[in-house]
């Protein structure tokens, strides 16, 4: 039976449709892959020596031990939001003669085998390796290992048992937070609680067998709860949330254009993937504080321009960059409807401006680095407002991968294509250039209003490039059309 | 009201469809039957505009519908699922459809309520988004959308199938009325041979993207349908 379910497994992941993809892209996800890789092996490895440096007086063991209370918490909350329990996969085999244990164990037992839980290993074993060199017991460092392996296994099964109300997130949020608050204000010794018991794995080989016992408890818990859980009505339905109706009548007061601003701010809210860039493009507004803070770039004007752009133009690249994939379910409909295509595009464009005034709005506080960063981010809103805009439009037309909206937002690279990454040279790098060689050839000054001035010059120019847009739209309509309708591309 | 010259569909050296005239007078209503890939859904496609004729054209009420996009204020169409916004209450999307033809929300819920019977209470007020929603529900929806704003020409794909035969039977009585009573002309393409008999006044049947009829219905037409693709 089980060579029949490798068989699919292997089947579902070379046929996936990310496996299909354009090579550039698919060049770009595994030079990810391998850097993510390279760096948890660079780190484990250098982990030994970073922890004598920083801890001169105790054994980096003992200091590591001391945290993995917290490694072990914050990868439960991370895998919370990453990883499910693919239960629908086994949708199809239900009405087959197999017998719902075997089901139940594959299903189980695929999941010992993601990915996720290899991450840790990546880290943990070069770790090891070190250890070993500088003579540690071969026995206890090899158990201490295998001890590892089971707690990540833990983590994976205790993560489907409470992976079912965000009330178990909040609960491990909440004793992250609280644990770190008792450590740091010393009013409990959490780690020195916790450290010893983690180290014990290490010094008693024969410990192992705690976290091995745990691993198959939790496995077996999970088995219990979804043996029983195998019919289509329990846990294989897919939940539907109750839809809220908001009204949005405020819309109405942008006129033709209320119709389409109030249709794109639902899809927004109600949909994961472009919730997510919404709430992604606010954490960018502390992007800046990396740079800002640090001696080296202080005097790295140019920099402070890339941020400018980069800050205020997060969401524009984000979510523009894929108009009008997002319609892409239901664009067939638009384009047979009643519909004044430039509305359409106005729409798309004042939700694009509010975004970027808004993140100029947040920030502002960074003046208190400077009012050369108030200055050049000023600058470079008007110049996303007036000249980005219409260029991610433009290049909105290119578009011809489909967008499933409701796809987990997590790594989803479904709808992007070589447009996507031709689109960020002009919508960065131009602008970044400009304020360059005006920065070096005049001064800063000039650079601001040199990139405030195109920023005005493509407002007042608005009108005439939005009606340019709207030709450029209509002539691609059919190739849209016939690629938004590919579901597997 | 439409008429077709010439038209033809060629994916590559394959011709999907190629319909030399057809003609079809206001108020009709208008069966399309045929087997899979006969070109039912390309025929609805290219009369939308929704992809391009290889040659020919489709004039809707001296609109040429590739030139001109004049004709979309008059024809509404629901093809399939892809017709619908996922993410919107039943509500919020006949709203939307109702603004994008003009209509407030008054003239919607007005017309609205004259499909309660259709409806069956499955539809309104059920707190769910059409993602949510029963392929069948979902085609209710997407089928009463195409009746907001007194469009002259509607055009429906596979309205029949996955309802209920209640429903069915009701779409019927509704289909009927449209070109009887308000002078609309409908298209309705289907696999039931019964169903478009017993609406349509006309029906063409398409094999391989050629007209092979065209019959005026009358009580043998559903005998000479069967027999026809009995083959």
């Amino acid at each position: 039976m089980f060579k029949h379910f490798i068989n699919l497994q292997w089947k579902s992941f070379f046929r996936s449709s990310s496996f299909g993809k354009g090579l550039a892209l698919k060049i770009v996800m595994i030079f990810f892959g391998i850097y993510m890789i390279g760096a948890l092996v660079f780190v484990g490895g250098f982990l030994y020596e970073i922890l004598r440096k920083l801890f001169p007086d105790q054994a980096p063991m003992w200091v590591l031990s001391r945290y993995l209370v917290y490694w072990i918490l914050i990868e439960l909350f991370f895998r919370y939001f990453l990883q499910k329990l693919p239960v629908m996969d086994i949708k199809p085999l239900l009405s087959f003669p197999i017998k719902k244990s075997t089901i139940t164990h594959y299903i189980l037992g695929k999941s010992g085998f993601s990915g996720y839980n290899a991450l840790a290993l990546f880290l943990f074993v070069p770790f090891g390796v070190v250890l070993l060199f500088n003579g540690y017991p071969v026995l206890n460092v090899v158990l201490w290992l295998v001890s590892i392996f089971a707690i990540v296994l833990c983590i994976n099964y205790v993560n489907f048992l409470v992976n079912k109300s965000d009330k178990a997130l909040g609960i491990i949020g909440g004793i992250i937070v609280l644990q770190y608050g008792l450590d740091y204000f010393q009013i409990l010794p959490v780690k020195d609680f916790f450290g010893p018991i983690f180290h014990g794995l290490y010094q008693y080989p024969i410990a192992v067998l705690v976290p091995v016992a745990l691993a198959i408890l939790a496995y077996f818990l999970n088995y219990k709860l979804l043996k029983n859980k195998l019919f289509l009505d329990a846990s294989l339905k897919t939940k539907s949330k109750e839809a809220k109706t908001s009204d949005l009548t405020w819309t109405k007061r942008f006129g033709d254009m209320g119709t389409f601003l109030q249709l794109d701010l639902k899809m927004i809210w109600r949909n994961k993937r472009t919730k997510a860039q919404v709430f992604i493009s606010l954490l960018f507004v502390f992007y800046g504080l990396i740079f800002y803070t640090q001696e080296v770039y202080a005097n790295m004007i140019p920099m402070f321009a890339f941020l400018g752009i980069f800050m205020t133009g997060i969401f524009l690249s984000n979510f523009g960059q894929f108009i009008p994939a997002w319609d892409s379910g239901y664009y067939s409909m638009m384009m047979s409807q009643n519909i004044p295509l430039r509305k359409y595009l106005e729409s798309k464009a004042t939700l694009i401006s509010v975004s970027v005034v808004a993140m100029f709005l947040l920030t502002i506080p960074y003046v208190y680095f400077g009012w050369e960063a108030l200055a050049i981010n000023f600058g470079s809103a008007i110049y996303n407002l007036g000249v980005n805009i219409p260029v991610i439009l433009f290049f909105g037309s290119f578009n011809k991968k489909r967008i499933d909206l409701d796809k987990s937002p997590f790594g989803n690279m479904q709808g992007t294509s070589s447009t996507q990454f031709l689109i960020m040279l002009p919508v960065l790098g131009l602008p970044i250039l400009i304020f360059t060689g005006a920065y070096y050839l005049i001064s800063m000054e000039a650079a601001v209003i040199i990139l405030s001035l195109l920023g005005v010059i493509g407002f007042a120019l608005k009108n005439y490039l939005l009606d340019r847009i709207t030709e450029q739209y209509r002539r691609k309509k059919y190739g849209m059309i016939a690629g938004f309708k590919e579901k597997n591309s | 009201m439409i008429t077709t010259e010439n038209l033809s569909k060629k994916y590559g050296s394959q011709t999907v469809l190629n319909i030399e005239s057809l003609e079809i007078p206001k108020g009709q209503s208008f069966g399309l039957v045929g087997n899979n890939g006969a070109g039912k859904t390309t025929f609805f496609s290219l009369l939308l505009d929704l992809i391009q004729p290889t040659t020919g054209h489709i004039i809707n009420n001296e609109v040429q519908v590739n030139k001109s996009e004049d004709w979309k204020p008059f024809t509404a169409s629901f093809i399939d699922e892809s017709f619908l916004i996922g993410y919107l209450t039943p509500e919020e999307y006949f709203y939307f459809v109702g603004d994008l033809r003009g209509r407030n929300k008054a003239d919607v819920d007005a017309l609205l309520s004259t499909f309660e019977d259709f409806f069956h209470g499955e539809i309104l007020g059920q707190k769910k988004y059409l993602r949510d929603l029963s392929k069948g529900n979902q085609k209710k929806v997407g089928i009463v959308a195409s009746f907001i704003g007194n469009p002259e020409v509607v055009i429906l794909d596979e309205p029949f199938a996955n309802l209920d035969p209640t429903t069915q039977i009701r779409l019927k009585g509704i289909i009927k009325e449209l070109a009887a009573k308000q002078n609309v002309t409908v298209l309705v393409s289907s696999h039931d041979l019964m169903h478009v008999t017993e609406v349509c006044e006309r029906i063409v049947v398409l094999n391989k993207g050629e007209i092979v009829k065209d019959i005026q219905t009358s009580t043998q037409t559903l005998k000479e349908l069967e027999t026809f693709f009995a083959g």
